[in-house]
């Protein structure tokens, strides 16, 4: 198939009127890679998207796929495709219709056209749905002839809207092995908006934060999760407790995986130590998740291992006392 | 158990009794809450249908009726050329009428619904459409006779604008006053439920369509077009049954000089002859619901119900 392009957002910005959705950021997103906006619902990642796709006007700033500026092409003339949230499968064509859609729009003869939505289709695994109206199918069975109709195409660039989000837990977890299967497959760059740091992790070369229309931090997953630039990274992503540094004699915020930290009553063999008191208590399997209230921290959690909890178990209520090392702090940005 | 059952005592039967009747509401009850409508509907429908279904069959001469089961009054309706010829005429108003309305309708819904962006110029818009249901239609209609007169407005201003210098008289007291009419008086019936399927069609769609590549053209005639069809067969279903049925628009504006179905049946029944006028309205009620059965099975309405 085609190879995927670039796409570079350079001073990217989009207003409603007086409201800013996105607030002038530049990204920088690598031919074939899989790219992943994450944030909160309102941080502007879907008037991201949107801009890229052709759907929505880019009020300042340019946007290049490839190489070239296509601010002002319409979405067909810029190789890019894009996956709707809702799917928005036409209700009126049969699968192998709503896949041949944009052939017959550029005029391609009937049994061609159908020919090849056939075999897009069975590249999705949907090739005996082809006669179906999509009111028949699943939503997953929707989702995956959405995607043989944005696909064939051959864009250089792949947009999905919450592509996962209308699915059950199960299903999502398939597909989301199965997006990242196509990925590998096609080669071509996919960016793909979620509000679920989950997917995120699990699929993206390429993680960008965004908060209030700015880019948080941008970079590889684990390096998000290892290395949060500010306090709202730390929260969102998850697996970090953020901690007021004057607490434990430092300054300005700083980050405490929550798996790194150490539980006892009496003294601890690490140089940071604070005691607080357990407020809530869940077993999860493998781990147990504790809440604790310490002083300097909105929200202090503990992740242990199993066995290591259930060597010295404690209760809801009870003084406890949590340490960590220097070297598992991780100062944060303002 | 069972000797019990066989032979009850006389206060078991009675509380049988008690508990029978007990139980017996609720299996009348639906029949008794569908009872005013299916009343009012035997009583104002079906009864009046069926009088004049019966009528259709009675004989009659210039001063009574005789009631009787004949068909002369069938026979004479459908061997004769002027009904032929009445039908067809009206046929082609009806075809006129919905042609026009049927593109103003689906261009001014198309507007409102995909062009207005805000709801509240939507719905201001939408009611000032509505303006002309505020005036009787015979007011409507009268009301274009001194603006198409020989002597009226648009023939006077084209005639000292120099653009013609004798009247136009095909203005008015023709077929095109009467289609005219008729385009005026039913758009709205087009607008409002073509406009109602198109507020249904999820906007992501149209994207949708966007994205595969289709041009403004493109994406109407295979996203919006389609999806309005159901829209589109309700509006036709009032715009030709109207018309069909129509009696006061042809007499007012072609000024007696074109007929129509109705325009028959009226005079027919101005001149007392009931049984032949019932006999004109019965086929006409065929026609029509064939006319309707025939758009029902080309497009489906059931969803927009």
């Amino acid at each position: 198939m085609t190879a995927g392009s670039t796409v570079e957002l350079v001073k990217l910005r989009k207003a409603y009127g007086t409201t800013v959705a996105v607030d002038g950021i530049d990204l920088r997103i690598a031919a074939g890679s899989y790219c992943c906006l994450l944030g909160p619902s309102g941080c502007g990642k879907t008037s991201t998207l949107r801009m890229i796709a052709g759907h929505e006007d880019i009020t300042d700033g340019d946007l290049l796929i490839g190489d070239s500026v296509v601010n002002d092409d319409p979405p067909a003339k810029r190789g890019t495709a894009m996956m709707f949230q809702s799917y928005a499968l036409f209700p009126h064509l049969d699968c192998t219709d709503n896949v041949a859609f944009s052939l017959k729009m550029k005029g391609v003869a009937k049994d061609e056209r159908r020919r090849r939505a056939q075999a897009m289709l069975e590249l999705v695994d949907m090739g005996k749905y082809a006669a179906r109206l999509p009111a028949q199918l699943s939503g997953g069975q929707q989702q995956r002839v959405a995607l043989a109709r944005a696909l064939i195409t051959q864009p250089g660039v792949l947009l999905l809207d919450e592509p996962l989000s209308a699915l059950d837990p199960f299903l999502r977890v398939r597909m989301r092995e199965e997006l990242k299967r196509l990925h590998r497959d096609i080669g071509i760059t996919f960016i793909h908006v979620t509000h679920s740091q989950t997917e995120a992790m699990a699929l993206a070369d390429l993680a960008v934060v965004m908060n209030q229309g700015r880019i948080e931090q941008a970079g590889p997953p684990r390096e998000l999760f290892n290395r949060p630039r500010t306090a709202f990274v730390a929260r969102f992503i998850g697996g970090h407790n953020v901690i007021d540094g004057s607490v434990i004699g430092g300054n300005g915020d700083c980050a405490v995986r929550t798996d790194r930290i150490l539980l006892g009553d009496a003294e601890l063999p690490t140089e940071i130590q604070v005691e607080g008191t357990v407020r809530a208590l869940e077993y999860h399997g493998a781990s147990v998740h504790l809440s604790l209230d310490v002083a300097g921290a909105d929200e202090f959690a503990v992740v242990l291992d199993e066995a290591r909890y259930f060597d010295a178990p404690v209760a809801v209520g009870d003084r406890v006392r949590a340490g960590w090392s220097q070297r598992d702090i991780h100062p944060l940005a303002s | 158990m069972t000797l019990t059952a066989e032979t009850p005592r006389p206060s078991a039967t009675a509380a049988a009794g008690r508990a029978r009747r007990v139980r017996l509401l609720p299996l009348v009850a639906p029949y008794l809450q569908a009872a005013p409508l299916t009343v009012a509907l035997l009583l104002f429908l079906l009864v009046p249908i069926l009088t004049i279904v019966a009528v259709s069959f009675w004989d009659y001469d210039s001063v009574r009726l005789y009631p009787d089961f004949v068909l002369t009054n069938y026979v004479e309706l459908l061997t004769s050329p002027v009904t032929w010829k009445t039908y067809l005429n009206t046929l082609k108003f009806a075809a006129l009428t919905w042609a026009i309305t049927l593109g103003i309708g689906f261009t001014v819904a198309y507007f409102l619904a995909f062009h207005v962006r805000s709801t509240t110029w939507q719905m201001v818009l939408f009611l000032v459409c509505t303006i002309p249901f505020w005036t009787s239609n015979i007011i409507r209609m009268i009301s274009w006779i001194p603006f198409l007169g020989r002597n009226g407005l648009l023939n006077s201003g084209l005639i000292s604008a120099g653009i013609i210098d004798q009247p136009l008289e095909f203005l008015l007291f023709s077929d095109f006053a009467v289609v005219l009419a008729f385009v005026h008086l039913y758009a709205l019936f087009m607008v409002v439920p073509i406009f109602n399927s198109m507020m249904r069609i999820d906007r992501a769609l149209v994207e949708a369509a966007r994205d595969g590549g289709a041009s403004a053209a493109q994406i109407i005639t295979n996203v919006i077009l389609p999806l309005s069809k159901p829209g589109i067969a309700i509006g036709s279903i009032f715009v030709v049954t109207l018309v069909m049925g129509d009696f006061i628009t042809v007499r007012l504006m072609s000024g007696g000089q074109s007929a129509s179905i109705g325009l028959m049946i009226a005079n027919e029944i101005s001149l007392l002859q009931y049984p032949a006028a019932a006999a004109n309205a019965v086929v006409l009620l065929a026609v029509v619901l064939i006319m309707v059965v025939a758009m029902l099975r080309v497009v489906d309405i059931r969803k927009e119900l």
